[in-house]
């Protein structure tokens, strides 16, 4: 038998501090990870290239190096309870890769009349819940006024918990609505008590893709100009990539070279969340014989570590175990993540889709599965502030 | 009890030193273990080639008497729910496994006193002449109950079964291969050595057998090794496992329910581990069916080059809740978008011949064609 190479320790196990753990097998990456190695930026030719290198483990190292420069072994997490208000969505039939949204007359639509998002909320009082992540549809009767009512009732009700709501799909919605501006829209949401704004709604922005996938939903220069100017207004944002479905890896690349076009720009981003389309119940789903085969957990790495090594001005990565399941999830914190998302109370969006993980996951669960994989669990607010 | 000519060896002690010295490599970081592992697999496996195959399981009886602890699917003589199939319904379940593309059924069941040899030889020749295909089947606790009802030598015991239709023997039963650890969790199952010697018997009686470790049921990582290291040893001896299959152990629905499962990180690292402890086993076995599609694809760069079986219908793991069956173009999707090809085979790890004007192209099947 061959020696098993005890002797060639490395330095991550003798305790000095590490480069790469692993040496590109695939020559293509060879001088990519020497520009990461060197703290300089990569290309799109680059981020191409990452995407189709079967160097699964190359491209992790990678990632992990630049995750490791910003967080050491830092993992965070965050406590936090999904609030959808409606289902009710004008863009139900456009967005093929959806199984949320429906029509006002249908049988299992909802809007919850604001008692009811506050008793949802109550949920929170006496648990370790930081933040309120509220998303739903497009509805084309709900008022500016009912989130910013939303917001301001929250708020009054539980101050100490973050808000993070709307993305902006919604934004641009409601400003359509109030025939009136986004910028406008934000103020009114940032002066009822909005904190910080997820990163929904930005799917793939090649227009080819939008087309084939969400035609007529948010263009990408709209979408991210409602980031800029919430970013101007001081409100932090999230971004994220919808992938595995129709998109090419230069449509995945850029779409992230877009994100990080902005963060130079503003440097408001706080996170980036590659989010794994599920085809179950989805008019896409069925039209590309898809039901019921999700992306592979090589793929999810990938999308993961390729934006870990393309966004070299965010500081956060994070990984949605709702969509990706738990197990994959840990595997995720050595493949460049350093966030991974909390415990989740009353999702809704991705179960609709066939996602086939539990509806929430203790604390306990979370910090057992960041200690195992040899990493420092520390809960975190919405700003990524440590409450440990 | 007779236990046969094979006991005479004395089974080697495992070295301390050497424990402990492979225990470090669990301290290696995922990643640098993963590609110390994948580099081993593509000098034993240099063709880039991941195989899968398609089978069938065929629980035959779910009635036994060892009560493990970690077990879901077993039921007591006189239980409302214990069955034991007849050959025609067997049969019929051969038919539909063809009918798919089936090379093999993998036959295993629980630990059953009242059935007897001659059910076992019986329902063999039944199988080879009326629904002919390879039959893995019969795992070593098996394999030692029948001996012991039957006051027979394992040798004995195996020469029966092989006249009359096994072709391989599968690997299960091997938990973790300790006997502190084995008296905690099977304490009535047979003990290491035994083991080991009815897979001895069964390699020096010329069929082929796997190898499984089953952990994340309370046993140390020095424990796991250990585990290993037997494994090495008794293929260093004889040659004759084709394969070796770390799966985690399922507590829901079993006497260790509420125990906590080993996590995706901790699988990973012990696949890893095998493939750089077991040198000399050339094929390694992700186990989706615990693991789930994702890990299990993601596996296949931590040392695995099998995907394993198609597993239609599971029974054993899917009765602790877990259920991952996935069809053949899911299998062959995954192993693709991992940068592999994608090769169907026979229990042998010999390609399939879809040209074989015979049931099954391994060895001893080859052997049983009338000339």
């Amino acid at each position: 038998m061959a020696s098993v190479g005890l002797t060639e320790l490395s330095p991550a196990e003798s305790g000095a501090e590490v480069g790469l753990r692993v040496q590109p097998r695939d020559p293509r990456l060879v001088p990519i990870a020497e520009k990461v190695v060197a703290g300089q930026r990569v290309s799109r030719e680059d981020g191409i290239a990452l995407f189709e290198t079967d160097d699964l483990l190359a491209v992790g190292a990678m990632a992990d190096l630049m995750n490791r420069r910003r967080n050491g072994d830092r993992v965070f997490y965050v406590a936090n309870q999904h609030i959808n208000p409606t289902n009710v969505c004008i863009l139900h039939k456009v967005c093929v890769f959806c199984s949320y949204g429906v029509r006002p007359v249908a049988e299992d639509a909802y809007t919850m009349p604001l008692e009811q998002v506050y008793e949802e909320a109550e949920q929170a009082r006496h648990s370790p819940t930081r933040e309120f992540h509220i998303v739903g549809g497009l509805h084309p009767k709900l008022p500016l006024s009912y989130y910013t009512d939303m917001v301001r009732g929250l708020k009054e009700r539980h101050p100490t918990i973050h808000v993070k709501a709307l993305t902006a799909v919604e934004i641009a919605h409601l400003a359509r609505v109030e025939r009136s501006t986004t910028l406008d829209v934000l103020k009114a949401l940032v002066d009822a008590g909005l904190d910080t704004m997820p990163g929904g709604g930005a799917e793939v922005f090649s227009p080819a893709v939008r087309a084939s996938i969400a035609d007529r939903k948010l263009v990408a220069e709209d979408w991210i100009q409602v980031h800029r100017e919430a970013h101007q207004l001081g409100i932090p944002t999230n971004c994220t990539l919808l992938y595995g479905h129709v998109e090419t890896y230069a449509d995945r690349v850029d779409h992230i070279l877009m994100l990080r076009d902005l963060q130079d720009e503003t440097g408001g981003f706080s996170t980036f969340i590659p989010l794994a389309w599920h085809p179950d119940n989805t008019a896409l789903g069925r039209s590309l014989d898809r039901e019921g085969s999700r992306t592979g957990g090589v793929d999810d790495l990938k999308a993961l570590a390729v934006g870990r090594i393309l966004l070299d001005n965010f500081e956060h990565v994070k990984t949605h175990w709702i969509m990706v399941t738990t197990r994959l999830s840990q595997l995720a914190l050595d493949f460049g993540v350093d966030d991974l998302e909390g415990t989740v109370v009353l999702e809704k969006v991705t179960h609709t889709a066939g996602a086939d993980t539990p509806l929430g996951m203790d604390l306990d669960d979370i910090v057992r599965l960041i200690r195992d994989a040899g990493k420092r669990p520390v809960e975190r607010d919405s700003l990524y502030n440590s409450l440990n | 009890m007779t236990q046969g000519a094979v006991l005479d060896r004395p089974i080697s002690p495992v070295r301390p030193d050497e424990v402990e010295e492979l225990t470090r490599l669990f301290d290696l970081p995922l990643l640098e273990l993963g590609a110390r592992a994948s580099g081993r697999m593509r000098e034993q496996s240099p063709d880039g080639n991941v195989s899968y195959i398609l089978d069938r399981n065929i629980n035959y009886t779910n009635v036994c008497i060892t009560d493990c602890s970690f077990c879901a699917f077993y039921r007591r003589p006189g239980d409302g729910e214990a069955y034991v199939l007849s050959n025609e319904e067997i049969g019929a379940k051969i038919d539909e496994a063809r009918e798919i593309g089936a090379v093999q059924i993998l036959m295993q069941g629980g630990h059953n006193p009242y059935l007897r040899l001659e059910y076992y030889t019986d329902l063999l020749r039944f199988i080879k002449q009326e629904h002919p295909i390879h039959v893995h089947g019969f795992s070593a606790s098996e394999l030692d109950i029948i001996a012991r009802v039957e006051k027979k030598s394992i040798p004995a015991v195996l020469a029966a079964l092989m006249e009359a239709g096994l072709d391989s023997v599968p690997g299960a039963g091997a938990e973790i291969l300790v006997d502190d650890v084995r008296t905690e969790i099977a304490k009535k199952k047979i003990g290491t050595d035994r083991w080991l010697d009815i897979h001895r018997a069964a390699h020096e009686g010329g069929l082929l057998t796997t190898a499984t470790m089953m952990f994340g049921a309370g046993e140390s990582r020095a424990d796991r090794i250990e585990h290993m290291i037997r494994i090495r040893d008794l293929q260093a001896e004889t040659g004759g496992f084709t394969a070796f299959i770390p799966w985690t152990l399922q507590p829901e629905g079993t006497d260790m329910a509420g125990a906590e499962e080993a996590t995706a990180t901790e699988y990973l690292k012990t696949v890893a581990v095998s493939r750089l402890v077991i040198g000399n086993i050339q094929n390694f076995q992700v186990s989706y069916v615990t693991q789930g599609p994702k890990v299990a694809q993601v596996a296949l760069h931590f040392g695995c080059n099998d995907f394993g079986s198609l597993m239609m219908e599971e029974n054993v793991v899917s009765a602790t809740g877990i259920d991952f069956i996935m069809p053949k173009e899911e299998i062959v999707k995954l192993i693709e978008e991992a940068g592999y090809n994608a090769v169907s085979r026979y229990q042998d790890y010999s390609p399939v011949d879809p040209d074989l004007d015979w049931y099954c192209g391994c060895g001893v099947c080859r052997a049983r064609k009338p000339a």
